[in-house]
């Protein structure tokens, strides 16, 4: 588990270097700002792969948005996939109508988004 | 949902969220840079910027940047030509389209945005001024922006340049407040020091009684803030001590000179002196109430024995009565012509004689009060016995009289015999 700022922890868990970052029930400025914080530390510290779980989301507002963009930014600049899993419909209806699907795959939960990262796993440890 | 009415909600939301930071006026940069980003969710862009437009510079500084190699603190020239010529657009222009205001302000900035795609150009205008410039790159659906995607575009971007406008509308009031403070506090110390030279004009011309003007106005000073007056009021009692003797200026010379104790004639001529104080000091805007009066009333008597109206009790203004006990205070405990200065056990048996007669019973009372306290030493100024002068040795005596004086006055004894 990680904590990177001294506020409400980000939750997030390595799955080899596959680091799964769990988003609050709103993403908004704060809480998106701190999964942006942990997504970049977790890519300087060598993680391929990001999948962000929004299991507990209900609501995803326009800085939310921003954030995201800023984070698939930063995970196209590390050559990282990002994965969004437990995305639900009402969010992951906005997401389709405002393009995040072309940069980002969704999955239907965290065991999909990791077998979509697998690969690329494997390609990176031969 | 429909796209289309899920689109709609979207918008509504971020508006919604554009109002609350618009109305955020405690970090100005910080509402510029959520609003900026709330653009950029509404849509998913990837990348642009946002700066505020320094007419006075001829630049633009970029306060928020997302996706730009730039730094934030970058500045665009801008020339006030060309900030003209984009505040005349007043809506967003697509740099796909070759204008020639879209063609300029790339020829000028190419190399501030290398490698970066701007596709829109948003002048922020405010009353036909231009106050800041939106740069938006790409959505993230590749797609070109909408006719109804800029009518989006123009209705957020307007929030932000009101967020903008009002900050700087706040700032310069701040900075005129600011300016208007330091013009009344300097027309303050030349209206200060004026009166000062008033004062010492006005004792100059009185032989006998040099520095009287100033005791006066320092004694006011002492018995108002022992009664609680606010510090206004007693600065306004101050000036009103200095003055209250500027009458004299237009009475004979001899008179105010005489080393005997007037005649009728000389009388009279002297008591011409407050209702001239009143006259002088009427037409001048003092930045305290009431200056004039308390000239034209310090020697006025509750009884309504005084001149030069003959006004009576309450009806004399609470200054004046201050004015009237601080005058007569110093006339009896400083050296005339006709009579040396009074021992303070007698000056304090006069006060006691004329209370309610001539001076308010709680003017007298206040005076005693700062006073003894001076005397017992609980308060840290000495004012009172600095201001009587070495001539004044032992003060320390007096303190029983002013005891029993306070106590006859609060006990309500010599209040009876008041008004």
């Amino acid at each position: 588990m990680a904590d990177t700022t001294g506020e409400s922890p980000v939750q997030a868990r390595r799955v080899g270097d596959t680091a799964i970052i769990y988003a609050s029930d709103y993403l908004n400025k704060l809480s998106g700002e701190r999964i942006e914080r942990e997504c970049k530390r977790q890519l300087e510290s060598g993680s391929r792969a990001l999948v962000i779980n929004f299991r507990d989301t209900e609501l995803v507002n326009s800085i939310g948005v921003s954030i995201l963009m800023g984070v698939i930014d930063a995970a196209e600049q590390n050559k990282a996939r990002l994965i969004f899993s437990d995305v639900n419909s009402h969010t992951a209806k906005l997401f389709e109508m405002l393009g995040l699907t072309r940069h980002v795959s969704l999955a239907k939960d965290e065991g999909e988004a990791l077998s979509q990262v697998a690969p690329q796993k494997n390609a990176v440890g031969s | 949902m429909e796209t289309n009415t899920q689109r709609l909600l979207h918008t509504f939301a971020t508006l919604a969220d554009l109002g609350q930071e618009i109305a955020n006026t405690a970090d100005f940069e910080e509402m510029l840079r959520n609003s900026f980003h709330l653009l950029l969710g509404s849509f998913a862009i990837r990348r642009g910027a946002v700066g505020e437009y320094d007419r006075d510079r001829g630049e633009l500084r970029l306060v928020a940047a997302r996706g730009l190699s730039q730094s934030q603190d970058t500045s665009l020239p801008i020339s006030s030509e060309h900030a003209r010529e984009l505040a005349s657009l007043g809506s967003a222009l697509s740099l796909d389209d070759s204008t020639r205001e879209a063609d300029r302000f790339l020829e000028d900035h190419h190399d501030a945005f290398p490698g970066v795609e701007i596709n829109l150009l948003v002048p922020l205008v405010v009353r036909e001024r231009l106050i800041g410039v939106v740069l938006l790159g790409e959505k993230a659906t590749g797609e070109k922006f909408t006719d109804e995607d800029l009518e989006v575009l123009r209705t957020l971007t307007r929030h932000i340049g009101v967020g903008i406008h009002s900050h700087r509308l706040l700032e310069e009031v701040e900075s005129k407040a600011d300016e208007n403070r330091r013009l009344y506090d300097g027309l303050r110390t030349i209206y200060k020091e004026t009166v000062h030279a008033f004062a010492a004009a006005i004792d100059i011309k009185d032989r006998y009684t040099q520095g009287h003007s100033v005791r006066v106005g320092k004694y006011s000073e002492i018995i108002a803030r022992e009664m609680g007056w606010s510090d206004d009021a007693v600065e306004g009692i101050a000036i009103a001590g200095y003055l209250h003797d500027i009458g004299k200026l237009i009475v004979d010379l001899n008179v105010i000179n005489s080393p005997d104790r007037f005649n009728a004639k000389e009388s009279k001529e002297m008591s011409r002196h407050p209702a001239a104080g009143y006259e002088i000091l009427s037409p001048i805007s003092h930045p305290y109430a009431d200056i004039p009066l308390m000239a034209r009333y310090h020697h006025e008597r509750m009884d309504g024995n005084g001149y030069p109206d003959g006004l009576k009790g309450d009806q004399i203004p609470p200054g004046a009565k201050i004015v009237t006990l601080a005058d007569s205070f110093d006339a009896m405990t400083t050296d005339r012509p006709y009579r040396k200065k009074l021992p303070l056990a007698d000056v304090l048996e006069d006060f006691r004689a004329n209370t309610g007669t001539q001076f308010a019973p709680e003017v007298v009372c206040a005076f005693c009060r700062a006073f003894l306290k001076e005397i017992e030493g609980t308060t840290k100024e000495q004012r009172l016995i600095r201001l009587l002068g070495k001539n004044y040795e032992n003060v320390e005596r007096v303190s029983p009289l002013l005891s029993q004086l306070i106590s006859d006055l609060d006990g309500g004894a010599m209040a009876a015999t008041a008004h």
